[in-house]
């Protein structure tokens, strides 16, 4: 009844691989599970999200069982514990945004992509998640885009993203 | 001209590259520190500053330094708390991405004033893009000898990491944050033990706020003194303020504590006023967990005084009357704001972010949303408002981590200055649910 | 000799006072003293390194810190982690604040509990089932939709009832620091939190049975036993055997003349005293297997304990623990941890048993 994750699947670049060595250098003796969150990010960027293949790879990594990685993986809203579309539109839903007519905008997003927070549009161009307060709430309404931050929102400027995004 | 501690150079043009911050006075007060302090002169200076931790809880940061557990061959370490995630605080992000070399400055100090040899800088993991303006900034820092091996020809070493979160408000917290570091999830610590005694990898820790750390570089610059004569009483030097919601100008403001709240508000120097053509109603003065007041509290303390942007101004009268400095998150409401819609999006807010360790936490906040949803979409009962109450009372002081009672204070406080607009929803479902409605009733607003 | 005796520090719990070592919880020194004033414990577990602080319900007021410093502490605190100091105060059973607090536990564990008890395995020997009873209400304002999970296989031996669980983190110690290899975890976050595999795997270790016996609710059962009985029909026999693996001291668990369960021993906070390996718990099921001790001290936790039916620990009044509290440092036979209830005479329990079934006042 064990589903075993095919072990081999997923590794990382040459480049990432030394990345990711020079990251868990960063920590004392021993204390190589810190790599775990930075680590897991690296696999994202590579993957689109964290696949248990990936998991179980960095679970391998840093000699950690693989449980450990589900658990914290399970515990950050950041990682992707399902596939995702090309590009992630986080939105943030969070009071002071609201303030700043961020759910109007947000309706206007929703319908111009024509899915629902968490789906994927068809062509598997764009998810869209709904987080929490991004850290730039003077500048609200906000969404991110993998490290890229968007703000003063309105229907027009997210129209203006959404095709930029597209091409 | 309001004197300027973290900000006076951030608008230089290239400010965040280390030849244009070292031109601006940069990395003086680490020559100034290793090469003519001992660690405890600094502690000494930081103590007489009087600054007080800048992350929310506003305690002492000199005495937090001087309750370091010293024990002989084990390693002590430094965690920068920036993780930013309040609601309504962006103060570290603004900081972080436009000066840097500023907060590596007051890392270098720090760590040396505490004998670390290994800090962290622990950065909300969504503010990918500053982490990379920090490494850049570390390694800048270390080509030019601040950094890595025998700093400045001291003997002193000191590495900077800077680690990623991974999207948990939780790890603000911080024993939860020292979990996250170890890679494990974040859930808090109980304590006793304190960081300060068992922290990072079980060893002695400190943890402090962007703002705090950056404050080191002009106390060492100037002297402890010269910090304590900024600000007002126990309220020393000058604090950032994340300012959103419905004013002109909102931004991040560095204040000399003691600035009127109503000047803070309407002067063009800072918030500019009230969106134009609309009336204050409430505010949120310290980021989303602090009790929300309406505007005449706000403004003013309960025997007439102005209330002044300070710990002690603002905590005035309690939580019957008053609210908290807290991390500087500045949130303006004016009087097209439903304050149960807030109260609820607040709620959910820490319902989605509760660690789930302990139960009050982990059940009580998912019903206090589930209820303020069910008033705020017009199936409120007459018993829900004293349910609420109940309820945010049996989470408040009940478990591992104060983010408990930041759950329960919004709501808590809510209910006490604006119970009247809770019961409208309740006995009007159909007019409070038409798009854009408001509580019209008899209320402070200003 | 006198020197090499530690120095004993003295606590009052509930106007009991008691001498203990330095170090010892506050949790630990009451259950010293007895039943009667041992708060509730639904995530503490003694073996268990690291376990307690997070169902707070164990909560106490500590009136007075110590003799040096006899300020009361702010807020109440979880008695199963907070050491005593000399002098401390500490109010449990007898602080309106505490039982309060409790109420709200009993409220929030039972938000998203099933409440099956009817066809749940744990039922008569269940903390959840306990605790409710002693500082619950008898009825719910929660209204909303309960949380619910499909229970799941982990491997042959062992069933997982999510819906159950209330997230004591025992079992994941368990898996920790019994098992060589944990394969279960805490997944997810706030009350979206479970436990589970993520990936389907099955508990497959040597030791991995004892999560069963950890766990205080019926969220972990054991596969071999599930449905076969309710635990009031069985009879509890200690016995051991000769295993290669495990003390091999366990009670077997009779209906009749089968056996239908093995599980570790308890000791009277249903606290497991030797963990046993999966061959004893699962494989062995044949008096034949077993040597025979006798009956078993029956678990304070137990429905099969006359224990929770006896008139002096039935749930009194507020008012009246107080008195009793204050009551027994004088009147010592009022103390019943002490009574191994196996030696009662069956005539006994049916004298006081109607008792149990006084309405509160
Ligand atoms: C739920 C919660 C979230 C917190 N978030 C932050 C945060 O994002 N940044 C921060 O500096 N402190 C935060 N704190 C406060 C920290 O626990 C800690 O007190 C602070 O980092 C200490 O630094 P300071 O003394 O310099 O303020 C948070 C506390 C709690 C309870
Ligand atoms: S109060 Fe909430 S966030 Fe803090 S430890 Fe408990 S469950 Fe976690
Ligand atoms: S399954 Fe049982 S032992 Fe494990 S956390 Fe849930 S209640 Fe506790
Ligand atoms: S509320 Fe949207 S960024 Fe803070
Ligand atoms: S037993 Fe102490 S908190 Fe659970």
């Amino acid at each position: 009844m064990t589903t075993e994750t095919n072990n081999s699947a997923v590794e990382f670049t040459p480049d990432r691989l030394e990345k990711a060595n020079e990251i868990i250098a960063r920590y004392p003796e021993g204390k190589q599970k810190s790599a775990l969150l930075p680590l897991l990010h690296l696999l994202q960027e590579q993957e689109g999200w964290t696949s248990p293949e990936g998991m179980d790879y960095v679970a391998r990594m840093l000699d950690i069982q693989p449980i450990e990685v589900y658990e914290v993986a399970t515990f950050y809203t950041m990682y992707h514990i399902n596939p995702v579309g090309k590009h992630v539109i986080e939105y943030c839903r969070t009071g002071p945004c609201c303030l700043m007519g961020g759910e109007e905008v947000y309706s206007h997003l929703k319908q111009r992509l024509g899915i629902e927070t968490g789906q994927t549009t068809v062509d598997g161009q764009f998810t869209l998640k709904e987080v929490e307060c991004l850290a730039a709430c003077g500048m609200g309404p906000v969404f991110q885009v993998r490290e890229k931050y968007y703000m003063h929102l309105t229907n027009e400027r997210v129209d203006e993203i959404i095709d930029e995004l597209s091409k | 001209m309001a004197i300027k501690i973290l900000t006076e150079h951030i608008n230089v043009p290239g400010i965040e590259s280390f030849d244009v911050y070292r031109k601006q006075g940069g990395y003086t007060a680490v020559e100034k520190a290793i090469k003519t302090m001992t660690p405890d002169a600094i502690v000494e200076e930081v103590k007489k500053a009087g600054v007080r931790g800048r992350g929310g809880a506003g305690f002492p940061m000199g005495m937090k330094w001087s309750f370091l557990a010293k024990p002989e061959g084990v390693p002590r370490y430094l965690v920068c708390n920036a993780d930013e995630s309040e609601p309504g605080t962006f103060k570290d992000h603004y900081l972080m991405k436009n000066i840097p070399h500023l907060l590596i400055e007051g890392m270098i100090i720090s760590s040396f004033a505490l004998g670390a040899n290994k800090s962290f800088i622990y950065v909300r993991g969504e503010l990918m893009y500053v982490i990379h303006i920090l490494e850049k900034a570390i390694a800048e820092a270390k080509a030019k000898g601040f950094l890595g091996k025998n700093i400045l020809g001291s003997g002193y070493d000191l590495e900077l990491v800077v680690q990623p979160g991974g999207g948990a408000y939780i790890c603000g917290e911080e024993t939860a944050l020292l979990e996250s570091l170890e890679g494990k999830r974040g859930n808090p610590r109980n304590k006793p033990p304190f960081p300060a005694v068992k922290g990072l990898y079980q060893s002695p820790t400190v943890v402090n706020n962007v703002e705090s750390i950056a404050t080191t570089a002009w106390i060492v610059n100037n002297g402890g003194d010269a910090y304590a004569a900024v600000g007002i009483g126990r309220s020393t030097g000058t604090k950032l303020i994340s300012a959103s919601g419905h004013i002109n100008k909102p931004g991040v403001y560095e204040i000399e504590l003691g600035v009127p709240v109503e000047d803070f508000i309407y002067a063009d120097e800072w918030c500019g006023g009230i969106r134009t053509g609309h009336k204050f109603k409430a505010l949120v003065a310290g980021g989303s967990s602090v009790p929300i007041l309406p505007a005449n509290l706000a403004l003013t303390l309960a025997n007439g005084e102005k209330r002044l942007m300070s710990y002690e101004s603002l905590s005035d009268g309690g939580f019957a009357t008053g609210t908290m400095l807290g991390s500087g998150g500045f949130i303006v409401f004016d009087e097209t704001s439903c304050i149960v819609r807030n109260t609820w999006n607040f709620s959910r807010f820490y319902h989605h972010e509760s660690c789930g360790q302990c139960s009050p936490c982990r059940e009580g906040t998912g019903w206090m949303e589930k209820v303020l949803h069910r008033i705020e979409y017009g199936h409120g009962h007459q018993q829900d408002i004293d349910l609420l109450v109940d309820v945010s009372k049996k989470i408040e002081g009940n478990t591992i981590c104060p983010l408990g009672d930041a759950a329960a204070w919004p709501v808590a406080s809510a209910i006490r200055h604006f119970r009247d607009e809770f019961q409208w929803h309740i006995d009007h479902p159909s007019e409070a649910t038409q798009p854009g409605a408001v509580y019209k009733g008899e209320m402070a607003l200003v | 000799m006198e020197d090499v005796k530690p120095q004993l520090v003295k606590v009052t719990i509930d106007g009991i006072e008691v001498e203990v070592e330095p170090g010892t919880t506050i949790l630990q020194a009451a259950r010293k003293i007895g039943p009667a004033v041992a708060p509730p414990a639904m995530c503490y577990y003694q073996p268990l390194k690291g376990s307690g602080g997070k169902c707070r319900a164990c909560l106490v007021r500590v009136a007075a810190g110590s003799a040096k410093d006899p300020r009361p502490m702010p807020k109440l605190v979880a008695s199963c982690l907070t050491a005593v100091q000399d002098g401390m105060v500490v109010e449990n059973e007898t602080n309106p604040q505490v039982i309060d607090a409790r109420n709200g536990i009993v409220e929030f564990l039972l938000l998203n509990h099933p409440l099956d008890c009817p066809v749940c395995d744990q039922a008569g020997e269940c903390d959840l089932q306990n605790f409710a009873f002693d500082h619950g209400k008898v009825t719910t304002r929660y209204e909303e939709d309960r949380r619910t999970f499909e229970k799941q296989d982990i491997g042959p031996y062992i069933q997982l009832h999510m819906t159950r669980c209330i997230l004591c983190y025992r079992c994941v110690f368990t898996a920790d620091q019994i098992t060589n290899k944990r394969v279960h975890g805490v997944l997810g976050r706030g009350d979206a939190s479970e436990i589970g595999t993520y990936i389907e795997k099955a508990i497959d270790n040597d030791f991995s049975g004892n999560v069963i016996d950890v766990c205080p609710v019926g969220a972990l059962t054991d596969k071999t036993y599930r449905f076969k009985n309710r635990v009031w029909f069985t009879k509890p026999v200690d016995a051991h055997r000769d295993c290669p693996t495990c003390s091999g001291k366990v009670t077997l668990w009779y209906r009749g003349e089968d056996v239908i369960r093995v599980t570790a021993r308890k000791n009277e906070w249903n606290e497991v005293e030797e963990f046993i390996c999966n061959t004893c718990r699962f494989d062995k099921k044949k008096t034949s297997d077993w040597t025979i001790e006798g009956p078993t001290k029956v678990s304070r936790s137990s429905v099969i304990s006359a224990n929770k039916y006896r008139a002096d620990t039935i749930k009194p009044s507020f008012g009246q623990r107080l008195a009793a509290a204050e009551y027994k440092p004088i009147h010592d036979e009022r103390d019943t941890s002490q009574l191994d209830i196996q030696q009662l005479p069956p005539e006994r329990f049916a004298k006081v048993l109607p008792s149990a079934m006084e309405p509160e006042p």
